[in-house]
């Protein structure tokens, strides 16, 4: 929409086409580098800190010591598993909003397994076991809101949101239920003597195997998005349902399946954490993680690719800030509120990238 | 037997926040506005009241006027910062909506906290937490008569002016909707913003009213939360996900302020139940009674979907951008 001022000078705005994508990417950083400069202002203001210590301080706290990197590279790759698990949803303009919940639900069933069969049946079988459990919990829990979407079209942004804390709330009764010992209110680390259902450890490195598997997923995301015919039908769904329903693509087949890849994926990231990396489940395991990949995945603009880079950006903003608060003694929330800033400017630029603005000089002057 | 007469006002100091919430997220979502911000702004509006409150208790003398209207004006402000924000990313950049607004859940949530836990170390106070006793104890002024009228007064009449506030407001947002021009205009570009436009009406203006409006009405809500409900004493993380439940409640009540009182109050009465069911010794099943307020909101979303009645559904272009040349 045009506005207007006075009818002289006219602010036009219009649709760009498609920008080379290093000029794209150049309006991303300068976003970027715009949000960093508030950040310190506001980091300053607040805090009366040197801006540049601070960020110092961020990469130290990131990139500091070995340990620090592999917690830096555990962190990325599950939240990039849970990126991935979003983007064909939202591929096909379905708003899953609900990865927290498919995370949860993943991990449940991974800890169910842990716990029940735990001892009774051989480590390899348990952990196909658990491979299954994990996706096919998370599916179902994907798959409920896409059913009555496709049914009748019931609003998937609110379902998918409600059902985040029906399984916050599943899991909080089951901690109970098997809470070690009795009125600990926890779990506590699960077969800690006979490791039994603990994914394999790489050698010495504990978090190698989940990073290796996210990085398999991100590769086998990308061709199945950009190359297979279940991709294409994807994309033509979440362009236009009536194109898609007129080249007779089945629409409703197509957000079921969709939405129970997504939900697996997520169900996927909760095996990770649970089975391959806390090996104890709580009902904040899923750590907001569901919510982030939303923000990991647009901002890449579903390219899977390019969420390895935003992800990490994510995850090092929150690596660093939490060094931060502990440094310096702030609340541990402050990064958050620098997350906040860093998001809203690179959601901010994107529209640069769409639209073009332009003054059009009005040649009736006075009119 | 159950304690009907001590459990209601109970649900009733729990549906408040979640009523203001509910209310404000009905008129943004009315406008076409889907703000999933709305969890962060209550945060904003109840940590900007606790920081007028607490500047205001630190300068000394109380006067019970300036001690409601500062925190008050506190909240109003921040919350509209937050609201005015959205508008801009999502209307006048066209940013999508669910992108930004869980980016301001981040954002408010993060502020909150780290005001409410630093507010102390950053001002260089002496005091050991933020407990602002004078503050509440003026939110909280019931009538004077409420005690003396037995089980009545304890139900109805034993609650703060917010909470009175929160009705009225609901009301008058219902008022609004269903019988003004400008309810039915607001309504036209929630419905379809082409139309609207092509009948003259200023997209731009009713959503970035409607938005804001709705951010302040549910930064209230934080206020009311913080002032009476916590006894004017900030804990990190303590308004848990009322956010969510006020946006649940918005689909529960069916996009309607009015119908918002009394299901606030179901809601409310639902997130506590569990604290009144004689469960005895087995802990867990209060974990599953918690599940209560979204699982109805679940049935009554899919109920409404598939009943298909055209004045049940949410508002057409919820969530989608308006660009006038894109048509």
């Amino acid at each position: 929409m045009a506005k207007q001022s006075g009818g002289r000078n006219v602010l036009h705005i219009s649709k760009r086409g498609v920008l080379p994508w290093y000029r794209a990417w150049a309006i991303r950083g300068a976003a970027i580098v715009l949000a960093l400069i508030v950040s310190a202002v506001v980091t300053t203001a607040l805090t009366g800190l040197n801006p540049l210590g601070v960020y110092a301080t961020m990469i130290q706290g990131a990139f500091g010591t070995e340990r620090k990197m592999w917690i830096l590279g555990q962190n990325m790759a599950i939240l990039l598993c849970v990126s991935l698990a979003v983007t064909p949803a939202f591929k096909m303009r379905f708003w899953n909003v609900g990865g927290e919940g498919q995370i949860l639900i993943g991990g449940l069933a991974t800890a169910a397994c842990m716990i029940l069969l735990g001892d009774k049946i051989p480590n390899w079988l348990l952990i196909i076991v658990m491979v299954v459990a994990s996706v096919l919990a998370g599916a179902i829990w994907g798959g409920i809101p896409a059913i009555c979407k496709a049914k009748w079209n019931t609003n998937e942004t609110l379902f998918t949101l409600m059902m985040n804390y029906v399984a916050t709330q599943l899991v909080a009764f089951m901690v109970i239920v098997w809470e070690v010992p009795k009125g600990a209110g926890k779990i506590g680390i699960i077969n800690q003597n006979t490791c039994a259902g603990w994914l394999p450890q790489i050698g010495s490195y504990k978090y190698l195997l989940n990073i290796l598997i996210v990085a398999v997923l991100t590769l086998i995301m990308y061709f199945y998005l950009t190359r297979s015919k279940q991709g294409y039908e994807i994309s033509v769904v979440g362009e236009s349902e009536r194109t898609a329903r007129y080249v007779g693509i089945k629409v409703g087949k197509v957000i079921v399946r969709t939405m129970m890849i997504s939900g697996g994926l997520c169900g996927l990231a909760g095996l990770l954490l649970v089975g391959g990396t806390d090996h104890t489940i709580t009902t904040t395991i899923a750590g907001g993680r569901g919510f982030t990949a939303v923000m990991v995945a647009w901002l890449a603009k579903f390219n899977p690719l390019v969420m390895v880079f935003t992800s990490f950006l994510l995850v090092f903003l929150g690596r660093g800030a939490s060094e931060i608060t502990t440094i310096y003694g702030l609340n541990h929330s402050f990064g958050d509120i620098l997350t906040g800033i860093i998001l809203f400017f690179i959601i901010g630029s994107e529209f640069f990238i769409s639209y073009r603005l332009s003054f059009l000089k009005n040649t009736k002057k006075g009119a | 037997m159950f304690d009907f007469v001590s459990f209601f006002p109970r649900a009733v100091m729990q549906s408040i926040p979640l009523l203001y919430g509910a209310t404000g997220e009905t008129l943004t979502e009315k406008s076409g506005n889907l703000n999933l911000g709305i969890p962060g702004i209550m945060y904003v509006g109840g940590i900007c009241g606790v920081i007028g409150a607490f500047f205001y208790e630190q300068s000394g003398s109380v006067n019970g006027f300036l001690a409601v209207m500062i925190p008050l004006l506190c909240c109003l402000m921040g919350s509209l910062l937050m609201g005015l924000l959205y508008c801009f990313l999502t209307v006048t950049l066209r940013a999508n909506q669910n992108v930004t607004g869980l980016a301001m859940t981040t954002f408010g949530v993060g502020f909150g906290n780290f005001f409410g836990g630093s507010l102390i170390k950053l001002t260089g106070s002496d005091v050991p937490s933020i407990a602002l006793s004078a503050t509440s104890s003026f939110f909280r002024k019931s009538l004077p008569f409420a005690d003396r009228l037995g089980a009545f007064g304890k139900m109805f009449l034993s609650y703060g002016f917010l909470a009175y506030l929160a009705i009225v407001i609901a009301l008058i947002s219902s008022y609004i909707l269903r019988h003004t021009r400008v309810g039915l205009q607001l309504r036209a570009v929630g419905e379809s913003p082409a139309t609207a436009d092509a009948a003259g009406i200023n997209i731009t203006r009713y959503k970035f009213v409607a938005t804001c409006l709705g951010s302040m009405i549910a930064g209230l809500g934080g206020l009311y939360y913080v002032m009476d409900y916590a006894c004017g004493v900030w804990s990190n993380d303590a308004f848990g996900d009322r956010g969510w439940l006020a946006i649940a409640l918005v689909i529960f009540t069916i996009w309607r302020p009015n119908v918002g009182i009394l299901s606030s109050i179901l809601f409310g009465g639902l997130y506590i139940l569990y604290l009144f069911i004689p469960t005895g010794t087995n802990l867990a099943v209060k974990e599953l009674y918690k599940m209560l307020p979204y699982l109805v909101t679940i049935v009554v979303l899919i109920v409404s979907s598939m009943r298909n009645k055209r004045e049940n559904q949410p508002p057409e272009s919820l969530g989608v951008p308006y660009f006038r040349e894109e048509r």
